[in-house]
């Protein structure tokens, strides 16, 4: 077994993953704060404007409401091809992990969007109006009482959009982006280098399952202080 | 005859859903006095719920007029309806506290919207507590109280910031019949010392016979009767309230008398 691994995990091997294992880490920290802040505003906007909401402009809500739902409709490699000449005029280039952020960028905003929405959906209508009999206002009721209150689902969602982005760059990677993905498709499946697909694949399990771990337990030391669990 | 604190007069609210049009209040009157116990009763969807929404704007009215004190509701600017609710505590039948606040926290929270300095709110929210029984819980989560305390905070969270009404919504409806009993004693402690115009809606008459000094009977979305508690209990002349009464003497159960059961 450790023979095995030793074998595995070369110098040659490691040479080509740790960068590329960079790369992909580099993508995913600049790409979730983008997203989560474009989400947490779209997901936010979804939800106030409805038409029951605290704010409602039905039009834009249900044009908001399409664009949003034709962006997750689209296949997310057809999503990067249409978002690299954009990345080309927003970076000056339509290769590489900084063009692969803005593509990432555009493919998980509006998932993370609706998942923010579907999190302060679940915010209980009580407790917006007992902040509302309260004479609190659009933005109190938001940042004081929405977010806080849905936080811990907020945060299992931040990690599922985190996961997403990393899966998402490996799919980005075939057009150049580098990264782990891009990696597993050069070597693994154009040269048949089983060995390298395999490490990436590892390091990539273990890159998601920890992440996992880690908004898990943050999530249920939220709830176990709040005794909800 | 002196203005009454609050005016409700011929007030009309039509909810409309999937076109069609629902009129859950139809042309309701009502005087209430300043520093009384009021009570409203009916049965479910009498139009109870809405009636108080429309005291705070929450539901905004179809048609008639509702004024408290100086504020004329149905004519309130956008940006005057929240000073104006910042005036008026409402507690709730689920409590509605936030899970994410500590008791000390949901207390502080109308104070904090109301833009009050960090030393009033400490102080206020202190003098709060121990009015209503629960200064030790202040570090407590939501999530550790009991339904009665929950409820001591709710109240604890409605008059915060100095209201001169308070409403309460089926306030004691999900208590046990002991805790809901120190809770409406908590209530008619406060009206004794604050002096404070409480509304109060339940389908309970036990509650009301033993909290209010004045009540109205809604039925399908019409006062179907007003006057004092002791009158009404005396002499129903409302349906709802004669049901409401005979079924509250004579609920017995057969297997306690002693008859027959097949």
């Amino acid at each position: 077994m450790l023979n095995f691994l030793a074998k595995l995990f070369r110098q040659e091997t490691l040479d080509i993953i740790l960068p590329a294992t960079w790369q992909t880490l580099y993508m995913v920290l600049v790409a979730t704060p983008i997203t989560i802040f474009f989400g947490l505003l779209f997901g936010i906007s979804l939800y106030i404007t409805d038409k029951n909401g605290l704010y409602p402009i039905p039009i834009f809500n249900k044009t908001f409401g399409a664009v949003i739902n034709a962006v997750l409709a689209l296949p997310s490699m057809i999503v990067i091809i249409l978002a690299l000449p954009i990345s080309k005029f927003i970076v000056g280039v339509s290769y590489g992990p900084k063009a692969c952020i803005i593509a990432l960028t555009i493919v998980c905003t509006p998932i993370f969007s609706r998942l923010v929405e579907s999190s302060i959906l679940e915010v209980s209508k009580g407790k917006i109006e007992a902040a509302k009999s309260m004479g609190a206002s659009t933005c109190d009721i938001i940042f004081k009482v929405m977010l806080p209150e849905a936080l811990p689902t907020l945060i299992r969602n931040f990690i599922v959009l985190t996961i997403t982005l990393i899966s998402i760059t490996a799919i980005a990677g075939t057009f150049g982006a580098g990264g782990l993905g891009e990696v597993a498709v050069r070597f693994g499946y154009h040269r048949f280098k089983i060995d390298i697909l395999l490490v990436a694949v590892l390091v990539l399990l273990v890159l998601v399952e920890s992440l996992q771990f880690l908004g898990d337990r943050l999530s249920k030391r939220i709830l176990k202080k709040r005794h909800l669990i | 005859m002196a203005v009454p604190f609050i005016e409700i007069k011929n007030v009309f609210k039509i909810f409309t859903s999937h076109k069609q049009e629902f009129e859950v209040l139809k042309g309701i009157n009502l005087d209430i006095e300043k520093g009384d116990i009021f009570g409203i009763v009916g049965f479910s969807g009498a139009g109870k719920s809405t009636l108080i929404r429309c005291i705070n704007g929450l539901e905004t009215i179809s048609s008639g007029s509702i004024r408290v004190g100086k504020y004329q509701i149905n004519k309130l600017a956008k940006k005057d309806v929240n000073i104006y609710r910042q005036k008026i505590g409402m507690v709730f039948q689920h409590f509605n506290l936030f899970d994410s606040r500590t008791v000390y926290g949901n207390v502080s929270f109308p104070l904090e919207i109301a833009t009050k300095k960090k030393e009033e709110i400490h102080n206020r929210v202190l003098k709060i507590l121990d009015l209503v029984g629960i200064v030790n819980k202040k570090d407590f989560y939501p999530g550790q109280l009991s339904g009665g305390q929950k409820q001591r905070v709710g109240i604890a969270r409605a008059l915060a910031n100095h209201p001169s009404i308070l409403l309460s919504d089926e306030a004691t409806s999900a208590l046990d019949p002991v805790t809901s009993m120190s809770v409406l004693d908590l209530l008619k402690d406060i009206n004794k010392k604050l002096g404070l115009t409480i509304i109060l809606i339940t389908h309970s008459l036990d509650v009301v016979k033993y909290t209010c000094k004045n009540m109205a009977v809604l039925e399908n979305g019409i006062i179907a009767e007003k006057g004092s508690v002791k009158k009404i209990f005396e002499n129903p002349q409302s349906t709802t309230a004669k049901v409401f009464i005979k079924h509250n003497a004579h609920l017995s159960n057969p297997y306690l008398s002693g008859e027959e059961v097949c």
